[in-house]
């Protein structure tokens, strides 16, 4: 479903991602661990298209097409959702109008009706229910005011909206607490644990993986995927730290 | 009878289109005055018309205890002139809350005198100019506290958003104070559109342009948040936004 082949990135000219090669098959979660700096964020906003972040050399495909070759509205259109990691504030625009524009642009661009009102609002309000948000928050600013635990919630609920095929989550599990922590799991479990599915989940920490298990773990270190392997190797790095595994 | 011909001299003039108001100074240059009495309250909507040139200058004279608030959108194809000169007399409340949205070549300005003759009066103004190609939109607001108004409180936000290399953001917050005990606050400031946030609607499937409209629209729509009856306002500043994203 997403297949990436030998990815080399720069950010300001200098490099980051020095050919990353992987392929997440869809039905799958995988989860991409490695020290502080080590690339995981740069290989997240490679895949969304943040402007500045160069593709100098290898590819990504994603369903069979050139992701790279997309702008980033249409890798969302595409089914592509990034959880950002600190998500962005925008006074003076509600999250309800932000995300109906939004979902109702990704909907024209699929040749899709666009959804009304009434009906963006009950899928708003049933998304943020499921995910335990007071939908009131809907109606105020994008993250304006949200402490950094509400801010990683309404990516989730975003992502419950947005309904998307893949979902790059970039550390969606830090400055959660222990009961935000379960429901960002479950609702990562329950919006895109299908068949048809994929995750791509960045993390530092094994906690997470309690609640979403991976089907694959990898280690990314100096912008290279360094090892590979099954939920075991997310258990052995919590017990081990990066440097010990790595040996 | 029309006052006479204003010349760029005059430091309320001194971003003022002069060659475009000329020919129709005969019939825009008259001042127009209101009168609230001790306790009244007032809401006005300023909203823009077809005309290439569009002058508004007004005289508020605000009694004890007196309120008057302003929404204004100044959206002018070649020239828009709000002018207002405000007094307060003991305890009035003045707020005024107005767009300068200009595309091409025109220009929009803003020109307040708010005068606190009285003491503890309030005024509250707050702009914001959106500006493409090689518009020009400007705010001069003085703000005077007469020796004997203590206890004012007068607030200056001005903020504007330049679209294009081209646009020019005039800001020019003044104040006079003769009374000790006052508070005036003012803060100006002159950005371009925030690249994250640009890059946050895209990744949720925004196009750019639309991104960049629903941004703005954010920077600007504030502005109605307390008015009574946004709507008309608020579409005008929205159709505005369209043509100058």
């Amino acid at each position: 479903m997403l297949e990436i082949t030998n990815l080399h990135a720069t950010v300001a000219d200098k490099p980051i991602l020095n050919g990353v090669s992987l392929h997440v098959p869809a039905g799958e979660v995988h989860a991409i661990m490695g020290p502080n700096g080590s690339g995981k964020s740069t290989l997240a906003y490679v895949l969304a298209g943040r402007p500045g972040y160069e593709v100098s050399e290898g590819s990504a495909t994603f369903g069979g097409a050139d992701l790279l070759a997309l702008e980033p509205h249409e890798r969302a259109a595409a089914g592509l959702f990034l959880g950002f990691q600190y998500p962005v504030e925008i006074p003076g625009v509600s999250y309800l109008q932000f995300l109906r524009e939004s979902l109702n642009s990704q909907r024209r661009s699929r040749g899709e009706a666009e959804l009304s009102g009434g009906e963006f609002i009950k899928l708003a309000k049933a998304q943020a229910t499921l995910l335990g948000m007071d939908a009131e928050m809907l109606k105020r600013p994008v993250n304006v005011g949200f402490s950094g635990g509400e801010k990683k919630r309404a990516e989730m609920v975003q992502m419950g909206i947005m309904n998307p095929k893949f979902a790059v989550l970039d550390e969606t599990d830090s400055g959660l607490d222990i009961d935000a922590l379960k429901a960002v799991g479950a609702g990562i479990n329950r919006i895109m644990r299908a068949p048809e599915k994929g995750v791509l989940l960045i993390t530092h920490y094994q906690r997470l993986l309690d609640y979403v298990e991976p089907d694959k773990v990898h280690v990314l270190r100096a912008g290279l995927i360094e090892r590979s392997g099954g939920p075991e190797l997310a258990h052995e790095l919590e017990r081990e730290g990066y440097a010990e595994a790595a040996a | 009878m029309t006052a006479p011909f204003p010349t760029r001299k005059q430091e309320e003039w001194r971003y003022a289109d002069l060659d475009a108001l000329q020919p129709v100074w005969e019939q825009l240059g008259d001042v127009a005055t209101l009168v609230l009495a001790a306790g009244e309250s007032l809401e006005e909507m300023w909203l823009p018309i077809a005309d290439d040139v569009q002058v508004r200058r007004v005289q508020l004279a605000l009694g004890e205890g007196a309120n008057a608030r302003i929404f204004a959108l100044n959206n002018a194809p070649v020239y828009g002139r709000i002018e207002l000169e405000v007094s307060l007399a003991e305890g009035a409340e003045f707020e005024l809350y107005a767009a300068n949205i200009g595309a091409g070549l025109s220009t929009n300005e803003i020109v307040t005198n708010v005068k606190h003759v009285g003491e503890g009066g309030r005024s509250r103004q707050v702009i914001r100019s959106v500006l493409n190609g090689k518009a020009i939109g400007s705010y001069l607001g003085k703000v005077e506290v007469a020796r004997g108004a203590q206890q004012t409180d007068a607030e200056q936000s001005v903020k504007a958003m330049l679209l294009d290399r081209g646009a020019t953001a005039n800001c020019k917050p003044e104040l006079e104070i003769f009374a000790d005990d006052v508070k005036c606050a003012h803060g100006a400031t002159v950005g371009e559109l925030d690249a994250m946030q640009l890059f946050y609607a895209e990744s949720r499937g925004l196009d750019p342009a639309s991104a960049r409209a629903l941004l703005l629209e954010g920077f600007v729509m504030g502005l109605w948040d307390s008015a009574g009856e946004a709507d008309a306002i608020g579409d005008a500043a929205r159709a505005a936004l369209r043509r100058a994203a």
